[in-house]
């Protein structure tokens, strides 16, 4: 059986190391805070502004002032700090973020990355993600293995407009999980989810990659 | 010192408004807009706008306001997925859009304000958003060239400000907002509390009064939160 949003997650989460400053995107990353192990201490930024984002708030508790990147309320801990935006990508340009995890359209196996931008439907913008993969020592991408259409998402090369050359490390889909490691070796695959079969995984990956089990 | 406060929003902006000009907004989202200024743009009527803002708002708030008034005729941002009548005036034609990475964006204004004309980053090397610009190698890497930002007007939201326009912002609607105060030719800052001179923390001010002209105490703010977002008082808690 396939890895389902959380199980994803939970995976992802294996990334994470103690002491680790993280940036987590929209979506299933978002759900990544709730596998932090316990008694390790990962403090979670947030690119509008703050490090040591807290959980949501409770009904009654929202302050209009206190948002995610995503713009949803949340809280602040005890030793959450805010900063300006200037400031949080120089944070994140200049290498202070250590792991980066964040959804995607295509992922090639050169590590380029297509998360922002489908030519001839509306535009929303990148946001930060640009910013995120160009700076953040380690990047992580939590993504479904196919389109709706049934089409590979994990390339040859992305067809889709770039977010960045060479940025991805880790790809994590609902059938398994891939190092990239930049380009700088063949991809391999290094876990499968229960159930599923290389054949499965073959059939539904354009890039090629060794096994690694 | 002269007191820069003004009585509101409208005379805050009097004779600072002029049609093509470009104006730089402060806030993230709806989080940290200069909401009473922005209205006060709107009731102006200046047109033909350049709008430089992380973001355009919602439809009926924030900088969907102007857009809605065809007010805007061009913005620079880095994301505008909140807002439905955006895509109908970009898709139709009238309305042009500049996409930056928000980094680059922040540091941008930042530049406008330092008397930076321009900076290398390795943000977006590679994409479309480095068609057209230098690309340097510094130590191996590949950098792109950007150019500073800066604008006629800016505004900006802070959370308390006092009569020299030294200003404090409160959590994260801090945001585009101390880079954008720097990057104006003139900048107006509306606040929730004005208070009297040296009641504000001299070593904790985020935005000194240099950068201010003008300063306004907002009337009612409404400060809309677009994504209300709870955890049930039982449950365990989840970001």
């Amino acid at each position: 059986m396939a890895w389902n949003r959380d199980d994803m997650a939970a995976r992802a989460a294996l990334e994470l190391r103690d002491g680790f400053y993280v940036n987590l995107g929209i979506g299933i990353p978002t759900l990544v805070a709730n596998h932090i192990p316990a008694g390790m201490s990962v403090t979670l930024q947030s690119e509008n502004g703050m490090l040591g984002m807290g959980p949501f708030p409770f009904e009654g508790e929202e302050d209009a002032d206190l948002i995610n990147a995503g713009k949803q309320t949340i809280t602040e801990l005890p030793a959450s700090s805010y900063f300006s935006s200037a400031d949080s990508f120089a944070m994140i340009r200049g290498g202070h973020i250590d792991l980066s995890i964040l959804g995607a359209m295509q992922v090639a196996a050169n590590g380029d990355l297509a998360n922002w931008m489908v030519p001839g439907k509306m535009v929303k913008g990148m946001g930060g993600a640009m910013d995120l993969v160009a700076g953040v020592k380690r990047v992580v991408v939590v993504m479904e293995h196919s389109e709706k259409s049934g089409a590979p998402k994990l390339v040859k090369a992305c067809s889709l407009p770039l977010t960045g050359q060479k940025v991805v490390d880790l790809v994590v889909t609902e059938l398994g999980v891939f190092e990239v490691n930049r380009g700088r070796t063949p991809v391999r695959l290094t876990a499968l989810a229960p159930d599923v079969t290389l054949d499965e995984v073959r059939a539904r990956t354009e890039a090629e990659f060794e096994v690694a089990l | 010192m002269a007191d820069k406060t003004r009585k509101d929003a409208a005379e805050a902006l009097a004779g600072r408004l002029f049609d093509g000009m470009t104006i730089m907004a402060g806030g993230f989202g709806l989080c940290g807009i200069p909401e009473h200024l922005i209205a006060a743009i709107r009731d102006s009527a200046v047109k033909d706008l350049t709008v430089i803002s992380n973001n355009c708002g919602v439809d009926d708030f924030g900088l969907g306001l102007l857009l809605g008034a065809g007010q805007i005729r061009r913005m620079i941002s880095s994301y505008v997925g909140e807002n439905k009548l955006f895509a109908e005036l970009y898709l139709s034609g009238k309305l042009e859009l500049e996409f930056n990475p928000q980094g680059t964006l922040a540091e941008r204004i930042r530049a406008g304000g330092a008397g930076i004309p321009a900076f290398f980053t390795r943000t977006g090397v590679g994409t479309l958003v480095a068609e057209g610009k230098e690309i340097r190698n510094f130590d191996g890497e590949d950098y792109v060239m950007e150019r500073a930002l800066s604008a006629d007007l800016s505004i900006v939201k802070a959370w308390k400000g006092d009569a020299e326009g030294n200003l404090i912002y409160r959590k994260t609607a801090r945001n585009f907002n101390p880079m954008m105060a720097t990057a104006g030719k003139v900048c107006v800052a509306e606040v929730e509390q004005l208070v009297a001179i040296g009641d504000l923390d001299r070593d904790n001010i985020h935005t000194p009064g240099i950068y201010v002209d003008s300063i306004v105490q907002g009337a009612a703010f409404e400060k809309r939160i677009e994504q209300r977002t709870t955890r049930p008082v039982a449950g365990k808690a989840a970001v």
